[in-house]
C-alpha cells in the first residue's frame, strides 16, 4: 500500500512539475496570440494593448501560473483565445473523440498481435514464422504518414468509406442503428491505419517474450506431464511471458491520447490532435498547455497501470523469498 | 515377469549446425519390472538425460532417434502419435525433473500446477479435481499442506519444490516414474528425505522407477537394479548390491575408487590425493572406434581400439561389456 | 567454546580468525512488520596458515553467509574477523577494498560466476589488467602459466565458457581467483555440481595449490566426505551458531552432538549397501 501512494504522490509532483515546464515554455516562445491581429492595419494597436489586458498577458509569469492553477481547480482549465470558451470543455469533447478512436485500435491491435505473436513464437525459425517477420518488419519500415495517405486513396478509389470526419452531415437525423453504423464507416480508415502502425511492434515483442519462454525447463516439464498444448502455450507460456509485455500495455495506454495526431490531422478526425496542432500555430496558451497535461495524466496513469498490473501478475513481486 | 518397459537398441543422435552429428546414445538396450527401482548411473556426457528424454519423446528439434524401440506395455512409444503421447505422459509415465527450481511455472501456485496435471487427464467436474488436489498435497506434505498449496515456487525451498514435482509425476498414478538426478542440488539430509518418498510410492503405489544420478551412493540400498552408462552405452548392468559393491567394469571401478569414504579416511590418507579416472569425458570428444572408455582406461588391452565390446553375461543378470571378460 | 586453530602453524598467527561474529537480516514479509532473522549467531574460529577448515552444516545454517562475510561481501552486524593481523569489520572500505584481492571466493556453479559473452582468455586477462602490476606483453604468459597451474590447456583461450565442461570451467574459477594471489580461498560448495569424477580431480587439484603455494583454504559444503578427505578441521554449524568443531578425525569418529551425528548418518554412503531408512 506505501508503494502505491508513493508513486501515486510522485506522479502528483510530476504532473505539477510538468505544467510549470509547459507554461514556461509556451509563454517564453516568442509571440504570443495577438500577434496576427497587430499585423493587420485595421486594428489599432490600443485595441490589441487593450485585449491583452483583458486577457492579462501583461502580468508577470507567476501570478499567470497562479491565477491558471486557480482555474484548473475550478475545473476550467484556463480561457482559450480562439473559441472563446473555457479549455477545459473543448479538451474534453476532443479528448473523447481521440480515445474513441485510440480505445478501439489498441484493442484490436493488442487482439491480433497476442495470438499472431504465440503463433509465430511456436514456430520459432521455421518458415511461417520468417514470413511473418518480414511482414512486421515491412509495415514498420513504411512510415505512418505513407499509411494514413494510402488509405485515403484506397477510399477515394472504392468509395466505399468516407474520406474523413467523424460522422456524415446529417448524422443526428439517422435512428440509432443508423448513427452506429455511421460512426463505425468513419472509424475504420482511421482505426487501420493506427493498428497497422501499431503492429509490428507489438507482434514483435509478444513473439519474442514467448519465444524465449517456451524454452524455459518449466515448460519442458509441463509437456512432460502431459499438459495440452492451448493450456501449454496460453495458460503457461504467455502467462510467463507477461512482465515485458505488461510494461508495453503501460505504454500502449499512456500513448492513447498522444499518439493518434498524425492520422487525426490528415484524416479529418475531430481529436486532440488538430486542436493541438492548431493552437500551438496560433499560440492559443492555454489550450496549448491543457492538451500537454491531458497528455502527460494518461502517459503518467498508462505506468501507474501498468505497475498495478505486474504486482498482481508477477507473485516474484509481490511476495518475499521463502527459506532456502 | 512381464516387463513394464522395454528399451531396445535405443540410438539418439543430435544434429549440430554445420551438418555434423553428435550421437548421444548407441545401442541402450534394458528391461524394467513392474514396481522396480533401476538406477541409472552416468557422469555429464553419458546420454542419461538423452535417455530420459527420449522415452518420452521429449527430445529438442535437433534431436533425432535413429534406431531402437521403447515398449511400454508392449506398445512402441517411438511409433505413438502426438495426440496417444499427450495421453501416456504424465499419466501413465511421469518424468521428474532435476533442477527443481526451473521446472516449475514461476507465477502460478504450487497447487494450480498439480491441479493442471490432474485437469489434463481426468475428465471429471473442478471440485472433484481441486479436491483430489488438496489431498494429494496433503500426503506429500502433512501439516505444512495449506500453506505450501498456496505458495509460489520461490517461496518454498528446494525439498519442498522437489516435493510439489513429484506431486504432480503421481497425480495421476503412472506406473512409471523416470527421475532425472532429483536430488541434485538439495543437502543430504533432504535428499535422504526425498530418497525416501521415492521407496514409499514404490512400496504403496507398487510404481516403477528409473532413478538417473551421477552419484552411485545415492542408489546404495536404493536400487534395485544398477545401470552404467558410459559414452551413451551400457557399461554395466546388474543387481544394485553387486554392482555397487563388487563392480567389473573398469569404469565403474575407477568412478567409485575416486570417491572419498568418509568412514574409511585415516589421518594418514587425508588430505591425499584421491585415484581419479585421467581425462575429461566431457571435453573430449569420444573414440569413433573402439571402446568408448579405452582413452581412460587404465585395463587398456590391444583389441579396446579396434573394436567396440559387447555385452558379457557374468551370471544372476550382471552383464558387462568389457574385452576383460570376453566377447 | 574454545576456539582451537587448526594444525600446521602453531607458532604463526593464524591466518584468519573469526570471533563471535553476528549477522543480522530484517527480511520483509508481505504482511507484518520486519522480524530480525540471525543468519550469524556469534560464530568463532580460527584458520592457521597453509591449512584447511570445513565449515559442514545444513542448508540455512549460516556457512553461506559466513562465506560472503569473509570475503567481505557482506559487512557482519557485529563481531571481528582478524585476517593477517587486521580486522576486516573495523577497517574503512578503501582500505578493505585494498585486502579483498587477498581473499577469492569460488562459487558453486561456475556459469553463474563466468561471464558467458567473454571468451576463457578476457576472462583471465581481467583481473589481471585490473590488478595492474603488469606489463601488456606480460600479460598473455601469466595467463598461460595460470592455466597451466590448473590443469588447463592455452589451446581453450578462445573459447566461451559454455563450450567447456563442468570441471573446466571450475578451473577457469579457481584460475582466475589464482591471478590476485590470494592468501585465503574461500570454496563455497565448489564441488557440490560437479560429477563424482569430477570432484576427485578438482579436489586433488586443490591439494596440489596447497603444496605449491601455500594456500589456505575456507571449505563450504555439505558434503561430509569430501570434508573429511580435505580438511584438517572441521566446523559444524547449524542456525548460525558454531555446534561443534575440531580436528577432522575426532568430529567425525567421536561426534559430540546430536546434530553432527544427525548429519553423519545422512551422508549417503557406497559402503553401507543396505541401509536402515532415517527417522523423521
Amino acid at each position: 500500500m506505501r508503494f502505491f501512494l508513493r508513486r501515486l504522490s510522485h506522479a502528483f509532483v510530476l504532473l505539477v512539475g510538468v505544467s510549470i515546464l509547459a507554461f514556461l515554455f509556451t509563454t517564453l516562445a516568442p509571440g504570443n496570440y495577438f500577434d496576427e491581429m497587430r499585423l493587420n492595419p485595421q486594428i489599432s494597436p490600443e485595441t490589441v494593448a487593450a485585449l491583452r489586458v483583458q486577457y492579462q498577458l501583461d502580468r508577470p509569469l507567476p501570478l499567470r501560473y497562479a491565477s491558471w492553477m486557480n482555474s484548473v481547480l475550478h475545473g476550467q482549465m484556463g480561457f482559450s483565445f480562439a473559441y472563446n470558451s473555457p479549455v477545459a470543455p473543448l479538451l474534453f469533447v476532443r479528448a473523447r473523440n481521440t480515445l474513441l478512436l485510440t480505445i478501439t485500435a489498441t484493442l484490436i491491435a493488442w487482439g491480433i498481435a497476442l495470438p499472431l505473436g504465440v503463433w509465430s513464437a511456436e514456430r520459432f525459425g521455421r518458415l511461417p514464422d520468417r514470413l511473418l517477420s518480414w511482414a512486421t518488419a515491412a509495415l514498420l519500415v513504411i512510415p505512418d504518414l505513407a499509411i494514413a495517405l494510402g488509405l485515403l486513396v484506397f477510399a477515394v478509389r472504392t468509395g466505399r468509406f468516407p474520406t474523413g470526419g467523424m460522422t456524415s452531415l446529417d448524422f443526428a437525423s439517422l435512428p440509432l442503428s443508423g448513427k452506429l453504423r455511421d460512426l463505425a464507416l468513419h472509424l475504420t480508415l482511421p482505426v487501420t491505419a493506427l493498428v497497422l502502425s501499431a503492429l509490428p511492434l507489438l507482434i514483435r515483442h509478444v513473439r519474442a517474450a514467448v519465444a524465449e519462454v517456451l524454452n524455459a525447463p518449466f515448460m519442458l516439464a509441463a509437456r512432460g506431464h502431459g499438459i495440452p498444448r492451448q493450456t501449454l502455450l496460453y495458460r503457461y507460456a504467455l502467462w510467463a511471458a507477461a512482465n515485458p509485455l505488461i510494461s508495453l500495455f503501460g505504454f500502449s495506454i499512456g500513448v492513447l491520447l498522444s499518439g493518434s495526431l498524425l492520422v487525426e490531422v490528415v484524416m479529418s478526425w475531430p481529436g486532440l490532435g488538430p486542436l493541438l496542432l492548431e493552437s500551438i500555430l496560433s499560440r492559443d496558451l492555454y489550450v496549448v498547455i491543457g492538451g500537454v497535461l491531458l497528455s502527460t495524466i494518461f502517459l503518467v496513469s498508462g505506468n501507474f497501470v501498468a505497475d498495478i498490473l505486474l504486482y498482481w501478475a508477477d507473485p516474484r513481486i509481490r511476495t518475499e523469498s521463502g527459506p532456502k | 515377469m512381464v516387463p513394464i518397459l522395454e528399451v531396445q537398441d535405443l540410438h539418439v543422435s543430435y544434429s549440430l549446425p554445420g551438418g555434423a552429428s553428435y550421437a548421444a546414445l548407441a545401442g541402450v538396450s534394458f528391461q524394467l519390472g513392474a514396481a522396480e527401482i533401476l538406477g541409472v548411473l552416468g557422469e555429464s556426457g553419458s546420454g542419461k538425460s538423452t535417455l530420459a528424454a527420449s522415452l518420452l519423446k521429449l527430445l529438442p528439434s535437433n534431436g533425432n532417434i535413429s534406431k531402437g524401440s521403447v515398449l511400454f506395455e508392449s506398445k512402441d512409444l517411438l511409433c505413438a502419435s502426438a495426440g496417444e503421447l499427450q495421453q501416456i505422459r504424465g499419466k501413465r509415465i511421469s518424468l521428474v525433473y532435476q533442477e527443481p527450481s526451473v521446472a516449475l511455472h514461476p507465477a502460478l501456485r504450487a497447487s494450480e500446477q498439480v491441479f493442471q496435471v490432474l485437469a489434463a487427464h481426468e475428465s471429471v467436474g473442478k471440485s472433484t479435481l481441486r479436491k483430489k488436489t488438496r489431498q494429494l498435497l496433503a500426503s506429500l506434505f502433512l501439516k505444512e499442506a495449506d500453506r505450501i498449496s498456496n505458495s509460489y515456487p520461490h517461496q518454498l525451498s528446494g525439498g519442498q519444490r522437489q516435493r510439489v514435482l513429484i506431486a504432480q509425476a503421481i497425480a495421476c498414478r503412472p506406473s512409471l516414474l523416470i527421475a532425472d538426478e532429483p536430488t541434485a542440488m538439495l543437502d543430504p539430509t533432504t535428499q535422504r528425505e526425498i530418497l525416501g518418498v521415492f521407496r514409499t510410492l514404490r512400496d504403496e503405489l507398487g510404481l516403477a522407477m528409473i532413478f538417473i544420478t551421477h552419484n552411485p551412493a545415492l542408489l546404495a540400498g536404493f536400487a534395485d537394479r544398477v545401470l552404467v552408462l558410459y559414452g551413451g552405452r551400457v557399461a554395466e548392468l546388474g543387481p544394485g548390491r553387486t554392482v555397487l559393491s563388487s563392480p567389473r567394469h573398469p569404469y565403474t571401478r575407477a568412478l567409485f575408487q575416486s570417491m572419498p569414504q568418509i568412514l574409511e579416511t585415516t589421518d594418514n590418507q587425508r588430505k591425499t590425493k584421491l585415484p581419479v579416472i585421467a581425462g575429461d569425458s566431457s571435453a573430449t570428444p569420444l573414440p569413433l572406434e573402439g571402446c568408448v572408455f579405452e582413452p581412460r582406461c587404465p585395463d587398456r588391452m590391444e583389441d579396446c581400439r579396434k573394436r567396440e565390446p559387447v555385452l558379457v553375461n557374468l551370471g544372476e543378470s550382471h552383464t558387462v561389456s568389457c574385452f576383460k571378460y570376453g566377447g | 567454546m574454545e576456539v582451537e586453530t587448526s594444525h600446521g602453524g602453531q607458532n604463526m598467527q593464524p591466518l584468519l580468525k573469526v570471533e563471535k561474529v553476528v549477522k543480522a537480516y530484517y527480511p520483509k514479509s508481505a504482511a507484518g512488520p520486519r522480524e530480525k532473522l540471525l543468519a550469524l549467531d556469534g560464530v568463532s574460529f580460527a584458520i592457521a596458515q597453509g591449512g584447511t577448515l570445513a565449515v559442514v552444516g545444513e542448508s540455512g545454517s549460516g556457512k553461506s553467509t559466513l562465506g560472503s562475510c569473509i570475503s567481505c561481501l557482506e559487512i557482519p552486524t557485529s563481531g571481528s574477523i582478524w585476517f593477517e593481523g587486521r580486522d576486516l569489520v573495523a577497517l574503512r572500505e578503501g582500505e578493505r577494498r585494498r585486502v579483498r584481492p587477498r581473499i577469492q571466493l569460488i562459487f558453486q556453479d561456475p556459469s553463474n560466476s563466468l561471464n558467458p559473452r567473454w571468451s576463457v582468455e578476457e576472462i583471465l586477462l581481467e583481473p589481471l589488467i585490473l590488478q595492474g602490476r603488469l606489463k601488456r606483453e606480460e600479460l598473455k604468459h601469466r595467463a598461460v602459466a595460470l592455466m597451466a597451474e590448473v590443469g588447463l590447456s592455452a589451446e581453450l583461450f578462445q573459447r566461451w565458457p559454455a563450450q567447456l565442461s563442468g570441471g573446466q570451467r571450475q578451473r577457469l574459477a579457481i584460475a582466475r581467483a589464482l591471478a590476485l594471489e590470494p592468501k585465503l580461498l574461500i570454496l563455497d560448495e565448489a564441488l557440490s555440481a560437479l560429477d563424482c569424477s569430477v570432484q576427485a580431480q578438482i579436489a586433488n587439484l586443490l591439494i596440489e595449490l596447497q603444496r605449491t603455494l601455500g594456500m589456505t583454504y575456507l571449505f563450504i559444503t555439505h558434503d561430509l566426505a569430501m570434508a573429511a578427505h580435505l580438511a584438517d578441521e572441521i566446523v559444524v554449524m547449524n542456525r548460525g551458531r558454531v555446534v561443534e568443531q575440531g580436528p577432522a578425525e575426532k568430529v567425525l569418529r567421536h561426534p559430540k552432538e546430536e546434530i553432527t551425528r544427525h548429519l553423519l548418518a545422512a551422508m549417503p554412503s557406497l559402503n553401507r549397501a543396505v541401509r536402515p531408512p532415517l527417522e523423521l
